[in-house]
């Protein structure tokens, strides 16, 4: 092998350069998001996911039988599409690195823990938001056949982000717990579950045999679908805001906490 | 440069590193020796920030690791065991990503990259998926990652291990011209390597420092004069280790 400049050597060494947090995150996220793109499981998971949420918006969600103009049909069904989706792109973040052993390449670089987490989820989370930007045929159809309120569109999609952005975060979470990318997913699918499923009405009825109505409205706040609601309605809640903030950030707090735990073995 | 004092690592009741110091000046290569097992890699691990240790110190240029991680850091460049990569990236676009969390922008990262195509010998394969690579090149590929930014100190765990004769002669030949400027650790189990490259080497043994000197004095050890016999004779395979933990058991 040939010889390094040996010049170059001595004046990059004494001072290396220094990476801002910001910079830091741009890089991880940069790689992670092309770590998409160039293996087919971004097209995979695209047109999967097209498919599905075209599928379940036209026939259980009843589009045309609805007799409105309103992406209900398209929403409504998001929290249990999601539910298999979006573990299946948070599942490999950190199980992946584990796995080729370049989580010791990620952790010995200069940067926190934190910018990795974070520029991580930010990579997924917009990915996330490209998918669901590319259900804008079904904005288009709504419009041409009525006079949709495109307010209240425009809050469900805030609304589809952000619980996007909580399982994500779950999956985060999960993905940090095991090398394999199947256990972490299915870990993902059972807890993001029982989210949905604390608010759902059927098991929220079943409860309400046994306790009364302020337990079952508390135990329904820790729901996504309670608070996902909001904004499918057209309403911006300050609070269901702060829930779905709280959800990601708690859950990306664990991811930090689970891999210094595993480090420190 | 490398400083370490009375470093421990456990992992659960098992001692992996036990109560090693050392310390590694700028222009010397260190060799780290050991049966498998021994505790070269978690050492290895400790000094880059990888893992904490659970007791003792490492220091890099003045910067202890677990207090100041990230000005320590930017002067490593790692090579971990068995040269890791992103497999579904392409070598460019890897040395991108090295080029960028090093903080390297514009002139200054077109010729970083330039030297370490250059130094590693990928310039043949910089637009093809780490995956299909052979192993040398994969292996080069990580090199290259560690070296991008100029380190002051390398740690370089197996650097050799898997390669062929020729790339072998390639890396030592490379590991002895770095050293010149810099602080290395490199840990191998070709025992000629060390004669090759090293300035001095240690030997560890179950986590414990069981020689350090140059290789002529540890040659010396040994009544053939063979760096091997000594090694031998005072290591322990892991055959007789697991006799022995039978025996307690």
């Amino acid at each position: 092998m040939n010889a390094p400049d040996m010049n170059a050597a001595v004046t990059a060494a004494s001072n290396p350069p220094v990476l801002s947090a910001w910079a830091a995150i741009k890089a991880i996220a940069k790689r992670e998001l092309s770590a998409y793109f160039e293996s087919p499981v971004a097209y995979v998971f695209l047109v999967i996911y097209l498919l599905l949420a075209g599928f379940f918006t036209f026939t259980f969600g009843g589009f045309f039988e609805r007799g409105e103009a309103s992406l209900g049909a398209f929403f409504n069904w998001l929290p249990w599409l999601f539910l298999f989706l979006v573990p299946a792109v948070g599942m490999r973040l950190w199980a992946e690195e584990q796995r080729l052993g370049t989580l010791e390449l990620l952790l010995t670089l200069p940067i926190t823990t934190w910018q990795a987490i974070l520029g991580k989820f930010l990579a997924s989370w917009l990915f996330l938001g490209i998918a669901l930007l590319l259900t804008f045929p079904v904005v288009l159809t709504v419009n041409v056949l009525g006079d949709p309120d495109n307010g209240v569109i425009a809050a469900g999609y805030v609304g589809a982000m952000l619980l996007a952005g909580a399982y994500l975060a779950i999956a985060c979470m999960t993905s940090a717990l095991s090398r394999n990318q199947v256990v972490s997913f299915i870990l993902a699918v059972v807890l993001c579950l029982l989210l949905v499923l604390v608010g759902f009405a059927p098991v929220t009825d079943l409860l309400s045999r046994w306790f009364g109505p302020v337990v079952i409205e508390a135990i329904a706040a820790f729901s996504v679908v309670t608070h996902y609601d909001g904004f499918q309605k057209g309403v911006l809640d300050s609070r269901d805001l702060l829930y779905f903030l709280s959800v990601i950030f708690f859950s990306l707090f664990a991811t930090g906490v689970i891999i210094r735990d595993r480090r420190a073995g | 440069m490398i400083k370490v004092e009375a470093l421990t690592r456990s992992f659960g009741a098992k001692r992996a590193v036990d109560d090693i110091s050392f310390e590694v000046a700028r222009g010397e290569v260190l060799g780290f020796l050991g049966p498998n097992g021994a505790g070269k890699s978690t050492t290895m691990r400790m000094i880059t920030g990888f893992i904490p240790p659970s007791g003792g110190k490492v220091s890099v240029c003045g910067f202890d690791v677990v207090d100041h991680p990230l000005e320590a850091k930017r002067r490593i460049g790692y090579l971990p065991e068995s040269a890791p990569s992103y497999s579904d990236m392409s070598v460019i676009a890897f040395l991108n990503f090295a080029a960028d969390m090093r903080g390297l922008r514009g002139d200054l990262r077109k010729q970083a990259i330039r030297r370490v195509v250059q130094t590693c010998h990928l310039d043949s394969v910089l637009g093809q998926t780490i995956d299909t690579l052979s192993k040398g090149f994969r292996h080069r590929t990580c090199l290259a990652q560690s070296i991008i930014h100029d380190p002051e100190v390398l740690i370089l765990d197996e650097p050799t291990d898997g390669l062929d004769p020729n790339q072998k002669h390639e890396v030592r030949e490379l590991i002895r011209t770095m050293g010149k400027t810099k602080a290395i650790i490199f840990s191998t189990h070709i025992l000629e390597e060390v004669e090759a490259v090293c300035d001095r080497a240690i030997i560890i043994d179950r986590g414990r420092i069981v020689a350090n000197g140059t290789p002529a004095e540890l040659k010396a050890g040994a009544p053939s004069g063979r760096l091997e016999d000594f090694f031998r004779s005072i290591t322990r395979s892991d055959t007789v280790q697991h006799a022995e933990a039978g025996a307690q058991a």
